[in-house]
């Protein structure tokens, strides 16, 4: 395998604009003799579905979920990044392409990150043009807020559903496309494998999740959108359905992985309340504007947060970080609250929280202006913990919630498989080791409206194809496979059921390849779960049959897949042997516990590719050249 | 917490269904109600039972997934709360609740719980959005919206698509759905050219997926877990009569030679 990353050449601002121009076009009356699929419905699969439909190509779009407008991009709350200097404030392209690649801790690639920056100005105008009610200013222009710590306010936003705004803007132009009869969409249908044939993906298998029926679909391009992988820890704020089956699958048929230990954790979720819980919730991290996060001095403290004189109480990251105090970046924030309740000062149900205090600003500005500046915050909170945030501190604690690893793609977002794409969150390409906030619906949206609509024409017009159809051999192998997974599965001796393995693989990462990490840890879970994925193979218990609507067999396909990309993800965190953004090895850190970069090692993406059932994967390495930016150390302090 | 719960199982779509009673112990009040059905699920597969089949996904009250009749109430009790949200504390100790899915003929059961709402899906592709092509867009701020007209349409663009309003009309309307797409739109400068087709579109569809009519009983309103107000009906009713009743004469269709 080689990457070839395929960065065109020239100076970093015109890399876009010559690539646009030099690549191959499809000749517009031939568009619609390609099919095109795309798997996954939410802003980069939804809007990439729609954008190629528009361009005139035949496309198929597959969804997990009952309707597209329910993918799980529906759930981001902030807002969406813009270099647009509405503000006046001095923004500009390069510096949300220089946020970025300092946010993700150097571990992005330059030319990527920049288009996306150098896009994201067009996604405001694609997203008003459809109707998506921003915020707006009184004489009715577009307002911004700042977000993230960064010194320019450039996100947009609606309300604290931002995320469902755009979606619904990318699904109702995916809508007009299904009635023009450009798109073919099918809601409750699953991908459970690849098909390649002769080095290209051709197509995929799927299963009808309602009569369980297992299918294959040819096309000339296969693209995944089939979002992150934060359910591997079994609690995150991902939707249920949340899964890597796709890129796992994906891998597994050639695709190389990359930087799969790169996970997000974010520090403002509300706090496990017991061993029922099912999913974390996040509350919007602009709490941390107005909020002071404490634990108490004392270990053990049981007294009520009121109780407790302020002599007593530990600020800690006004402490640790006097500069940036309660607004230090997510990775930072979520380390030092998993630090204080290892240390037993946590507080709340099994010690697992720490207070954020909105008491000294309620005090300053009055309950009317904290009210309506996080009157919906609030109110979530109370519906789920029956706690009322005015009359004490709420309890927060960190929880996954991104992933910024993913499946490698070159400049084109193609993989090393010919064919085969991926976008959004199912790509490693523009976070980094780290992402930064209102950052994630920016590059959903401008892979799929501005990027891969061009690049994917390149690929069509020149690659060779035989034409194949759903009863190719490969394909029917392929399928033969599937069945055979779903019948092994419904066949285990049944003593657990896969959600009892899921969370129990979910601790395990959690304890040992979560917000910390050291070697001695990560080799007992590689051995661990070696172990946890037989017991799963031989003694799961799903139940019911196959060719019917069978949700515990969802679950336990889903489950099967994490096991194994759990070991993957071990793997990478073991062989990264610096800290970098959210991956932090023990054994890499300053004197003050802060992470510590090795960039004389580690300055490459980790490309993972499989190598058959038992056996190592092979590392591959794409060096990071930094031509416009100075690495440096990030410090908070 | 113990409960006895009533759950409407049923096989398959045209098939005969009837509720079945679970008796559930320890159940806490931190729970969500899915989190007491999924502890319920889990106790029906350790007796190699059939699970109860369910919608859900986000389980943050946003993806408009999940839903269901909970005595007699679409979401259950609580105002402005869908039922991932909902939390046992809801309930009292002993209680017994009738669990049912959405009824409606627009939304055959598929399974249990689980209904088919594809009829929304249907009526958003008649005609529920704006025509812009990718990168046809004009500069964002080169039209200006009134802070109020966006506020608006940002109150009714909140809907979820759950399904409830349907379900908890004794008509099974889905004129608060349909309301709420032509609300978002028509009140944008950006949604004026298709204002007029797109009522028309929409309200046909709607008429032929099979939802009743509207007779003002205001029950969706009450019922909605994003608090959609019923004056967006009236301002559907007002933009289809005016379509209908006022419709802009045929333009002279030119498709002249390229």
């Amino acid at each position: 395998m080689e990457l070839r990353s395929k960065i065109p050449s020239g100076p970093l601002e015109q890399k876009w604009e010559r690539h646009r121009s030099e690549i191959k076009l499809v000749n517009p009356a031939n568009k619609m003799k390609y099919h095109i699929i795309v798997v996954g419905s939410g802003l980069a699969g939804g809007s990439a579905a729609a954008s190629l439909a528009e361009l005139g190509y035949t496309v198929s779009c597959f969804c997990f979920q009952d309707s597209p407008r329910r993918a799980h991009s529906i759930a981001a709350q902030g807002g969406i990044n813009a270099a647009k200097n509405y503000q006046n404030d001095g923004d500009s392209a390069f510096r949300l392409f220089y946020d970025t690649v300092k946010g993700g801790d150097f571990r992005a690639r330059e030319a990527n990150v920049y288009r996306l920056a150098e896009l994201s100005a067009r996604i405001i105008d694609q997203c008003a043009a459809q109707g998506v009610p921003f915020a707006r200013e009184y004489g009715g222009l577009l307002a911004n807020r700042s977000f993230g710590g960064v010194q320019v306010s450039r996100t947009f936003y609606a309300r604290g559903q931002t995320g469902q705004q755009l979606l619904l803007g990318a699904y109702q132009a995916l809508a007009r496309q299904i009635a023009a009869g450009k798109v073919h969409m099918y809601p409750r249908t699953e991908m459970l494998d690849l098909v390649v044939i002769d080095g290209q993906a051709r197509g995929i298998v799927v299963r009808d999740l309602v009569s369980g029926a297992v299918s294959g679909h040819a096309a000339d391009a296969v693209v995944l959108a089939t979002g992150g992988y934060a359910n591997v820890y079994y609690l995150s704020t991902n939707a249920k359905g949340c899964n890597a089956t796709a890129i796992w699958r994906a891998y597994r048929r050639g695709a190389a992985l990359a930087n799969p230990c790169f996970t997000q954790i974010h520090p403002t979720c509300i706090p496990v309340t017991g061993p029922h819980q099912a999913k974390l919730t996040l509350m919007s991290e602009s709490l941390r504007n107005d909020g002071r996060i404490w634990v108490p001095k004392r270990t053990g403290d049981t007294r009520a947060p009121g109780a407790i004189p302020e002599a007593e109480r530990d600020y800690y990251l006004e402490r640790l970080y006097p500069s940036y105090g309660n607004l230090a970046p997510r990775d930072i924030a979520s380390r030092r609250a998993k630090d204080v309740c290892d240390e037993g000062r946590g507080v709340g149900p099994g010690g697992h929280g720490v207070y954020l205090d909105l008491a000294d600003a309620i005090a300053r500005l009055g309950r009317q202006v904290i009210g309506e500046r996080y009157g919906n915050l609030f109110e979530m909170y109370q519906r789920i913990t029956g706690e009322n945030p005015y009359d004490g501190p709420m309890r927060i604690y960190p929880a996954p919630h991104y992933t910024m690893g993913g499946l490698w793609v070159d400049y084109n977002l193609m993989t090393t498989l010919d064919g085969l794409y991926a976008i959004g969150e199912a790509n490693f390409s523009d976070h980094g080791a780290n992402r930064l906030g209102a950052s994630a619906l920016m590059q959903g949206l401008a892979d799929g409206y501005f990027i891969l609509p061009y690049t994917i024409g390149d690929y069509l017009a020149q690659a060779k194809r035989d034409t194949v159809g759903p009863d190719h051999p490969t394909f029917r192998q392929v399928q033969g496979e599937v069945n055979e997974r779903v019948r092994r599965l419904l066949a285990g001796s049944g003593r657990k059921t896969a959600d009892v393995f899921h969370r129990e693989l979910g601790r395990l990462m959690w304890d040992q390849c979560g917000m910390s990490r050291n070697a001695a840890g990560l080799n007992d879970a590689i051995a661990k779960i070696a172990g946890l994925r037989e017991e799963f193979a031989r003694d799961v218990y799903v139940g019911g049959k196959g060719e019917d609507f069978n949700q515990a067999l969802e679950h336990a396909g889903r489950v099967a897949d994490f096991f194994e990309f759990a070991e993957l993800m071990c793997r990478d965190a073991l062989h990264r042997e610096e800290s970098c953004g959210c991956h932090f090895r023990e054994e890499s850190q300053t004197p003050e516990g802060e992470a510590k970069r090795d960039d004389a090692r580690y300055s490459y993406v980790a490309a993972w590719e499989f190598t058959g059932v038992g056996n190592a994967p092979t590392l591959h390495q794409e060096p990071l050249a930094f031509e416009a930016v100075h690495l440096a150390q990030r410090s908070y302090t | 917490m113990h409960l006895t719960l009533h759950v409407w199982r049923q096989q398959g779509p045209g098939l005969p269904g009837s509720f079945v009673r679970y008796a559930i112990t320890d159940v806490s009040p931190d729970m969500s109600f899915l989190e007491m059905l999924d502890v319920l699920n889990q106790q029906l597969l350790a007796r190699k039972d059939e699970p109860i089949a369910f919608d859900h996904d986000c389980r943050e009250g946003i993806c408009g997934a999940c839903g269901m009749v909970i005595n007699g109430r679409p979401h259950g009790p609580q105002r402005a709360t869908t039922t991932c949200q909902l939390h046992m504390r809801s309930f009292a100790d002993g209680a017994e609740l009738w669990i049912e899915p959405w009824r409606a003929r627009a939304f055959p059961v598929i399974k249990d719980l689980v209904v088919d709402r594809g009829a929304f899906d249907r009526i958003v592709q008649a005609g529920g959005f704006i025509t812009v092509r990718a990168g046809s867009a004009p500069e964002a701020n080169a039209v200006l919206v009134p802070k109020r007209d966006a506020d608006l349409a940002m109150d009714t663009a909140a809907c979820i698509g759950c399904g409830a309003c349907v379900a908890a009309c004794p008509n099974a309307s889905a004129m608060l759905f349909v309301a709420a797409k032509v609300s978002h739109l028509g009140l944008l400068p950006q949604g004026q050219p298709e204002r007029s087709t797109r009522v028309v579109t929409m309200v046909a569809q709607m008429d032929a997926e099979g939802f009743g009519a509207c007779t003002n009983h205001g029950e969706c309103m009450a019922a909605c877990p994003k608090e959609i107000s019923i004056d967006f009906i009236a301002q559907l009713n007002r933009d289809y009569c005016k379509a209908n009743l006022a419709p802009k004469p045929p333009a002279k269709e030119f498709t002249g030679a390229a």
